[in-house]
Parts: structure tokens; sequence; C-alpha cells
């Protein structure tokens, strides 16, 4: 385990506030969840989440065929389809059209495939002005921070924090009520959003069947970046598309009621090119940015290619016991909990942070949730194997591999099983039936170290199982 | 290039070639429930009053133009240029600007008033949503950018759900370039989870069943 993460997570376990505020923001949309695909309000829910994982995998499969498809309805309908294959082609396309069309202020919704490439890092790099309207996500910009849940960005914000945030940086007369904070926002951003010349959106999914770019948000600034500009700009990854409009009836009902427990979001909106002749208003240029960034490195692998299948929910973060103790942040990339932790280690390499499969109880709680039904705890299981793999090669898991040696050895001959029960039971401390908390110095080393700090022993038995076997 | 470049990667981690047609496609699930007018009417209107929207149904269109001139008694509003609200006589009334074509002066006028009013050109009753397609009759900004969004709905393009929808319009984009589903009041809750309605879109909708 990196230093970094292993610092992240005790601090984010020492935080009382902290823990409070992960689990009831998890705790609350876990409940809605629940409740809204419960038998009887959704008796068609495993069929639909069966139906949705059917076509992203046909979707996956064939991605080439549904892309170019994509492409072409996107261009019959006076749209531009701009292929990248990182962070910086992403950036150079943005400021090139910036460039010549003379354009200075850019409004973004929420996208966390442009969070992927620090998109409003470059851009402000490079002299322009990149606001996100999102409200969570504009708390988090201007705290200058990442986002520390796929669906709630600033859930780790109190509302004391976001009245200093506020003060600070937009000299506003200092308020602490939810509602004014929001009104504050929602002038200042207003503002923003009737004066930009380019708005920046993700996709949620991106239809071949009639080139459309499919956004789902309940504030509205979505709307209004790829309403009010000049210039909307879509940026999402290669995994984005599926084959049919007609589809959308089945993954728009799975996605608010596992992400937020809505049956809609609020506003879902369906764009399929430039305002056409005689439309009164929307922006005269449409372009989606397709990004792979690592995306097509996890083709390859039939197992692991249903990673591609996620359509960002976050039930499976709010589902996930480890997210839920050691919260968004402690996650090496953007995206954080069981999602995150199959996917980073397969767009950055494991090395990355190899420490990251591993943090799972493989509860299987995420596979459970998803709504398109990806087997997350068998991908976890793959990955830690590809983890041992690389590490073999580069020679780093040598102790380790005499550690299961030995413990193989131990366990297959039963008289020195026996003997090292007795001598573990001999130099443990007997705790007097009670669990143990701490244990003596000469154990407390290393890993066995970090592993106890966070854990209690059960007291050991004045006699074995096997010694009780003997004496019945 | 790329484009060339991704696709090639992409085709040969699948092993597929270029232009190799697809097969198995999941068939297309559409389920077309029978529910009668009236209970789509009153479901709609539970639904969206669940949202803290707000519901009223009237019996013709002179008692829908009446309903809306109340409502906006002494405010300021825009009116879309959909046909319907014209034979209302909803466009008409004091206080509406309306016959707005022209992109600039849409955007002025509706930063600037009270309340927008659109028809719909359909609504979903299961999820209590209004169906806005972008057209000469419907703009995108006046549904969006006032404080408050007024639909009248004639109670025939009052549809089941999505399913009927998307049965209705296979490929939305053959007709418009825009297609919004609003369902609700625009909110946040991404301070401490706490509701907070009309945060850039309107906080407060209505609407308006006819007949
Ligand atoms: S992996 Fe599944 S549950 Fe997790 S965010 Fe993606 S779609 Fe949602």
């Amino acid at each position: 385990m990196s230093a970094e993460f292993d610092l992240k997570i005790h601090d984010t376990l020492a935080d009382a506030n902290l823990q409070l505020a992960i689990y009831t923001a998890t705790g609350r949309l876990k409940d809605k969840r629940i409740e809204v695909t419960a038998d009887d309000r959704l008796p068609d829910y495993q069929e639909l989440r069966t139906q949705a994982n059917a076509l992203k995998k046909h979707a996956i499969d064939n991605l080439d065929h549904y892309l170019e498809e994509f492409e072409r309805n996107v261009e019959a309908h006076g749209g531009k389809v701009v292929y990248c294959k990182d962070a910086t082609e992403v950036s150079d396309f943005v400021l090139d059209l910036a460039r010549r069309r003379g354009a200075r202020l850019i409004v973004k919704s929420k996208s966390m495939t442009t969070e992927e490439v620090d998109l409003n890092e470059r851009l402000e790099h490079h002299g322009l002005e990149s606001v996100e309207t999102d409200l969570g996500e504009y708390i988090i910009q201007l705290a200058h921070e990442k986002p520390y849940h796929i669906v709630a960005p600033a859930l780790h914000k109190t509302r004391y924090d976001v009245a200093d945030i506020f003060t600070k940086e937009l000299h506003v007369a200092r308020e602490t009520v939810p509602e004014k904070l929001t009104l504050i926002a929602r002038g200042v951003l207003r503002e923003k959003f009737l004066k930009a010349d380019i708005g920046i959106s993700g996709a949620n999914f991106l239809i071949a069947d009639s080139g459309a770019v499919v956004l789902v948000e309940n504030e509205g600034n979505a709307r209004l970046t790829t309403s009010a500009p000049k210039i909307h700009i879509a940026v999402a990854g290669i995994e984005k598309v599926i084959p049919r409009a007609q589809d959308l009836a089945v993954f728009l009902k799975l996605l608010a009621r596992s992400a937020t427990g809505q049956l809609l979001s609020v506003y879902t909106s369906f764009l399929a090119g430039p305002r056409r002749t005689g439309e009164v208003d929307g922006p005269e240029e449409f372009y989606v940015v397709l990004l792979d960034n690592g995306r097509t490195k996890l083709l390859p692998d039939r197992s692991k290619r249903q990673s591609l299948y996620c359509i960002r929910c976050g039930a499976c973060l709010n589902a996930c016991p480890v997210y839920r103790k050691i919260g968004g942040h402690s996650f090496p990339w953007v995206y954080s909990g069981p999602i995150g932790a199959i996917i980073t280690p397969q767009f950055m390499g494991v090395s990355h942070e190899p420490a990251l499969p591993f943090a799972s109880s493989l509860c299987g709680a995420c596979g459970e949730v998803c709504p398109v039904k990806i087997d997350i705890p068998k991908v976890l299981l793959e990955l830690r194997s590809d983890v041992k793999k690389s590490e073999a090669r580069e020679g780093q898991n040598r102790i380790e591999k005499l550690a299961f040696r030995v413990f193989a050895w131990v366990m297959t001959h039963p008289r020195i099983y026996e003997l090292a029960g007795r001598m573990a039971g001999s130099m443990a401390p007997a705790g007097d039936g009670k669990w143990i908390h701490s244990v003596p110095a000469p154990m407390s080393v290393g890993p066995m170290k970090a592993w106890l700090s966070q854990r209690d022993l059960p007291p050991s038995p004045s006699r074995s199982f096997r010694e009780m076997w003997r004496q019945r | 290039m790329s484009r060339d470049n991704i696709l090639h990667k992409v085709r040969t981690a699948l092993g597929r070639s270029a232009g190799q047609a697809v097969a198995d496609v999941p068939p297309v699930r559409l389920r077309l429930p029978e529910v009668a007018m009236e209970d789509r009417i009153a479901l709609m209107r539970s639904r969206v009053e669940a949202l803290a929207g707000k519901t009223a149904r009237v019996p013709t269109m002179d008692a829908a133009r009446e309903f809306v001139a109340a409502a906006i008694a002494g405010k300021t509003a825009v009116a879309s240029n959909a046909p319907y609200l014209e034979e209302c006589g909803i466009a008409g009334l004091p206080g509406v600007r309306s016959g707005i074509r022209e992109v600039a002066e849409l955007t002025e006028v509706c930063a600037r008033v009270d309340i927008g009013i659109t028809s719909a050109d359909y609504a979903l009753s299961d999820t209590g949503t209004l169906v806005m397609i972008a057209s000469p009759a419907e703009s995108r900004l006046v549904s969006l950018l006032p404080p408050a969004h007024l639909a009248v709905v004639p109670r025939e393009r009052i549809l089941t759900g999505l399913d009927e929808l998307f049965t209705l319009l296979p490929d939305p984009a053959a007709q418009t370039s825009s297609m919004v589903l609003i369902t609700g009041p625009s909110r946040t809750a991404d301070i401490e989870q706490i509701l907070v309605r009309g945060v850039h879109g309107p906080g407060q909708v209505t609407v308006v069943i006819v007949g």
C-alpha cells in the first residue's frame, strides 16, 4: 500500500464529523434506492437489469460499429465528432476552437470524464475561464478539490465549509442556510450562463441510431450549458454509446432510481446536433468529443471489459462498507468506491496503486446493486491476480511468497499445525476471556502492526478444538 | 489523426474487422400497459404533486385561459409560440409577452419575467413528466430561465410512460435537435443532502390539464 493511500484512509477514519457525513449521505441514498426498486414499486427491476446488461455487453462487444453509426448520425444532423486519445488532445481541441471563435468564458456541467482529464485546469492554464455550474461541482472547484462521490461531489462539505468557501472566493456576506447559499450560487452562475461563449457537458448516453447525446441532471445547469452558449461541446468516453433511442426506456428507469432514488431525474435532455432551421434557440455549433484515455486497454479481456458498462450511478459506492468508512478522497483517482477500485488499475496500470483491488471485503454488495450487473467482485479478484503477477515479475513479493509456502506446509502437516497453534496460544495475551486490544511488542511489527492497529483479537481459548476432540 | 487510431485499437482488441456487421442485437424492450385516461390523469397529478409541483384540471380551453390569467395576477410572463396557447387565448393575456422568434430577444425576456408559459408535446403519467420538443412552437429557454414554469396540456397528450413515448417516437432526433423531459421543479441536495428547489431551472412547476 502506498503511504499516501494509507495516510488518507487514516485521516478519514480519525475524523468523526466526516465519518458521520459519509455514513448519513450514503445511507440515505442507499435507502432511497432500495425503496424505489422494491418489488411492489418496480416489479420488472431484475428484468430491466438483465436487459441493460445485455445491451451494454452488445454495445461494447461491437463498439467500433456503434461508434461509426453514432458519428454518421451526429454528422447527418449537422454536428461534428472528434476522437481524442488523451487529455492533451481534448484540451488542444477545445483551446483551438476557443481561439478560432474568440471565446473566453466556458460554462461546464458535471462530467466525470472531464474530471478525468483535468480539463478545467488545462483550460485555465491557457487563460480561459472555465466554470463548473453544478452546485456541488462549483463548491469543489472553488475549494480546489476533487469530487468526493460520483453523484454527490461535495458530500464531505458542511454548510459551514460552504459558507467559508463562498465568503472567501466570492466575497459575499456569510450565509450558512443551504437555501441562501444555493441562491448565491444561482445568482453568480446565471450571469456566467448568459455571457458564456462555450458550454461543455459530459454525456450519460450516446445514442447510435439517432446521433444524440443524453444528459441526466436535477438542477438545470446542464440544460443551461447546452442551450444558452453558441457552442456546445459534449465530452464522453467511447464506452457511453448504446444502440437505439428506444433503449433509453430501459436505462432511464434504472439510472435515477439507482443514483438518487428518483423515478426520473428532473431533467433528461436528448440533444441531436445544433439548432435546426425554425427552432428559436439552442447552440449554433455542436461537437461530441469521444475520449479513449485508456478505455481501449480494457477491451481485450473478455471478462474485465464489463467494467466499461458502468453508467456512473454511484449505487456501488453507497452500498460499499469500505467506501462508507474510507470515503472518496482516499482513492487515488477521480473514480472512487468499487467502480474506482476496478477501473483505476485498468486505466492507469495496476502498479499505480497496487493496494486498490484489495481495498474490498468482497462482500458482493456492489455487484448486487449495480443496475447494469457488472460483476465487480469477480473483476476485483482478477485484478488482484494481475497485481500479484506484476509484483512477481518485479520480484516484489518474495517475502509474501515465502510466507504462503510456510503457511501451506503448516496447513498440510497436522502435527506441525497443532504445535503452531499451541505456540500462538502461549504467546498471545490471555485477555481473561475478553477481546484483546493490544499485543506484546514482538508481535506488533510491520504488516502485523498495521493490521492490528484497526482490529482487536478474540481471546485465545484455553484448549484448542483438537484437544477438546481428543478428550471428548 | 486519432480517429482511425482509436477505431483500429477497438477493432483489434475486439477481434473485429472494419465494416463487420453486428449479430444478435438484443430486441427492443418496450411494454405498453393499458391505463384508462382518468387513471393517467390522476397518477400524473399525484406524481407532480409528490415532487412539490402544482397541478390543476380545467374542463375547457376558456377555463385554462382563466386559470392562467389568475396565476399571472400582476406578475410578468412569457409564452412560447405553441399554437395550443394561442387557441386558448393565453398568448394574448395582459402581462404576457409572446410571439418571440429571435434568440437574443427571447433570452433577454426569459431572464427577466416571473413565469414561463408553455404547452407540452406529451406528458408521462407514471413519472409526472413533461416532454418538451424544441421546434418553432416550443423553445428551450421559456421552460428554463424564469423562476416559475407553467405548462398547459390537453389531456389526450398524457401517455402512460417512457415506453409509450419511445414507441411513438422511435427516434426523436428525426424531428428535433432537443427533446427535454421535465420531472418536477429544479432541485439540488448538494449541501448536506438538504433539498433546495429552484437552483438553476424553475423552482415552481405547474401543470394545467385541459379536458
Ligand atoms: S459500477 Fe454499477 S453500481 Fe457502480 S457506479 Fe457503475 S453502474 Fe453504478
